[in-house]
């Protein structure tokens, strides 16, 4: 590599400004629109009226009584929240509970093997999310794959209701994030020493010893990668809880969209998808420290 | 330990991995099964038939949302390839220059920040120019697609470029090739896997998009996702399962195809 000259950066910014452009148009310029939007006044139909205010981000949290006035805590959008992190946590710890042993059977494969094993988590990867969500409902349907089953073997008498609830959101994260755990994680265990295994074998240490002592000490930056990877798309999740939760169960992603369409207040949007992108960066930071300072040690 | 110790085993992993690989295929498999399924039911089989595929082919809005989504995904497809094979070239092998995380941050941007907040965003900003100049037509989709694919484009060309030797350009350069010469009969036939990886990249993701397309288009500007998620929230039809299995086989096949174009420089 040659060293840096003034002409490599002249080069190198000329050849990128077009991409810079495009994605000043395309994305980060319209972001900053956002920021602006959060902190006006809500058009009567749609849009906003030109007036600072922060109410927007006061009604994140609380709500105004309508007649008197009185302050309260806005219980409709903290179950919101409180729903987002709680199916988004435990789609990461379902996607781990059976990434990691998938993960682990891959990277064990004869080198052969492994490459087709890779490419069949790899398919549903990169088919569409809304063909997943889809094939995945048809399965927990009332008169579904699951329920049909589950009546012929006579384990139940009556359809159980999975579609429509926080149990069908989850699965349905749960089943289309799961390649987004497991291929990071492959990638960790695929530089794995294994004779740090047999080390600690033969100094009587037993399996669950060595899977925790030296195994996933080792692997952490692939089960961190894979944990943000999974989080961050759950938490924005969209088209999964818009088709499987019905209309009640919603998550951030389909009530931010909600103040676009019928809830028809633009600042309370924006500020809500700011909310969401603050949490989406405040976990790729800690993401960015974990693996560097991990990097320092190694 | 009678069965013969294995350091790269552990209890039950094998079991859980094979479970996992079939719940990820069963529910793929079972409504690619039924796209064929002559009985009207989506539970009950009736019998092979193409008829589902006969009705979503004869469907106008199906014919209409298949063109405009090819539209758009080749239209992006190629702009996204064409400025971050540019800015792949000005950002790998000469040596890291001021400003360079900048642009690296820039050009991830939409890998980081999520969908459903760019999709918000580029509503907000379009609606402004859409009631400014009036023009309604697909411009949108096409640069907002544009830009969401820039980072699928960019990273295998980028990784293809930085396992590229210079030797081969230095020496073209030695022989009194121009910079032009140089990059025209060197530089760009070697990128060429990577940059046709980025595209097929490029081309799948803006096909597979959802949510920015359902928040920016105009009225009837359905792409086929942004169809079959309007289908949904109506009645389930055998029609989508032949639409998705229509889908997931050309992305199969794209899929195989990019595999086979990086793994050549192995």
């Amino acid at each position: 590599m040659s060293a840096p000259t003034p002409s490599t950066a002249r080069t190198g910014w000329i050849l990128s400004i077009p991409a810079l452009i495009l994605l000043a148009l395309g994305a980060s310029g319209p972001l900053l629109i956002v920021v602006v939007y959060a902190f006006l006044e809500p058009g009567e139909y749609s849009g906003v009226v030109w007036n600072f205010t922060t109410e927007a981000w006061f009604r994140v949290f609380f709500e105004r009584d309508i007649f008197d006035d009185t302050v309260s805590m806005a219980d409709a959008h903290l179950t919101i929240f409180w729903r987002s992190v709680k199916l988004s946590v435990l789609t990461t710890l379902i996607t781990f509970a059976i990434g990691f042993p998938t993960a682990w059977f891959i990277a064990t494969r004869p080198a052969g093997q492994r490459a087709l094993w890779l490419f069949l988590i790899t398919i549903p990867f990169w088919t569409n999310l809304l063909i997943r969500t889809f094939a995945i409902m048809e399965v927990i349907r009332n008169q579904g794959l699951l329920n049909t089953a589950l009546i012929g073997l006579g384990v139940i008498g009556e359809p159980i209701q999975i579609l429509y609830t926080d149990t069908a959101v989850l699965i349905g994260m749960a089943y289309v994030y799961l390649p987004l755990m497991v291929l990071p994680l492959y990638a960790a265990i695929d530089r794995f020493d294994f004779r740090l295994v047999e080390a600690g074998y033969d100094l009587y240490a037993t399996r669950w010893r060595v899977l925790r002592r030296v195994i996933l000490p080792i692997v952490k930056p692939g089960i961190v990668a894979g944990s943000i990877l999974v989080f961050v798309p759950s938490l924005g999740a969209y088209v999964t809880p818009r088709i499987l939760g019905g209309g009640k169960n919603m998550m951030i992603g389909n009530f931010i969209e909600l103040q676009f369409g019928q809830g028809r207040n633009w600042p309370l949007g924006a500020a809500l998808s700011l909310i969401l992108l603050a949490i989406v960066l405040v976990a790729l930071l800690a993401y960015v420290r974990v693996t560097s300072s991990d990097r320092q040690d190694g | 330990m009678a069965r013969g110790f294995s350091v790269t085993s552990l209890p039950g992993f094998a079991a859980i991995a094979i479970t996992s690989f079939v719940l990820l295929y069963a529910p793929i498999l079972t409504m690619v099964i039924y796209s064929f399924n002559a009985s009207e039911s989506v539970a009950l089989w009736g019998g092979f038939s193409l008829r589902w595929y006969t009705a979503a082919w004869e469907n106008t809005q199906v014919q209409e949302a298949t063109i405009r989504s090819l539209v758009i995904a080749v239209s992006a497809a190629l702009i996204s390839t064409t400025v971050a094979t540019m800015a792949a070239l000005g950002t790998t092998r000469r040596g890291r220059f001021k400003g360079q995380t900048l642009i690296y941050v820039m050009i991830n941007q939409p890998l980081m920040v999520p969908e459903i907040v760019t999709a918000v965003a580029l509503l907000i900003f379009f609606a402004a120019i859409k009631v400014a100049t009036g023009y309604t037509g697909l411009a949108y989709l096409v640069l907002a697609h544009s830009a969401f694919c820039v980072p699928f484009a960019y990273l295998p060309i980028r990784a293809r470029l930085e396992g590229m030797d210079l030797a081969l350009e230095t020496a073209a350069a030695d022989l009194y090739a121009t910079p032009w010469q140089t990059f025209r009969r060197v530089t760009l036939p070697l990128m060429g896997p990577g940059i046709a990886a980025g595209a097929m990249l490029a081309f799948v993701i803006s096909l597979d998009d959802v949510i920015i397309t359902e928040f920016v288009k105009s009225a009837g500007q359905d792409t086929l996702p942004t169809y079959m998620l309007g289908q949904l929230r109506r009645a389930v039809t055998p029609e989508v399962n032949a639409i998705s299995t229509a889908l997931l086989a050309l992305t199969v096949i794209l899929l195989t195809a990019f595999f086979l174009l990086t793994r050549r420089r192995d």
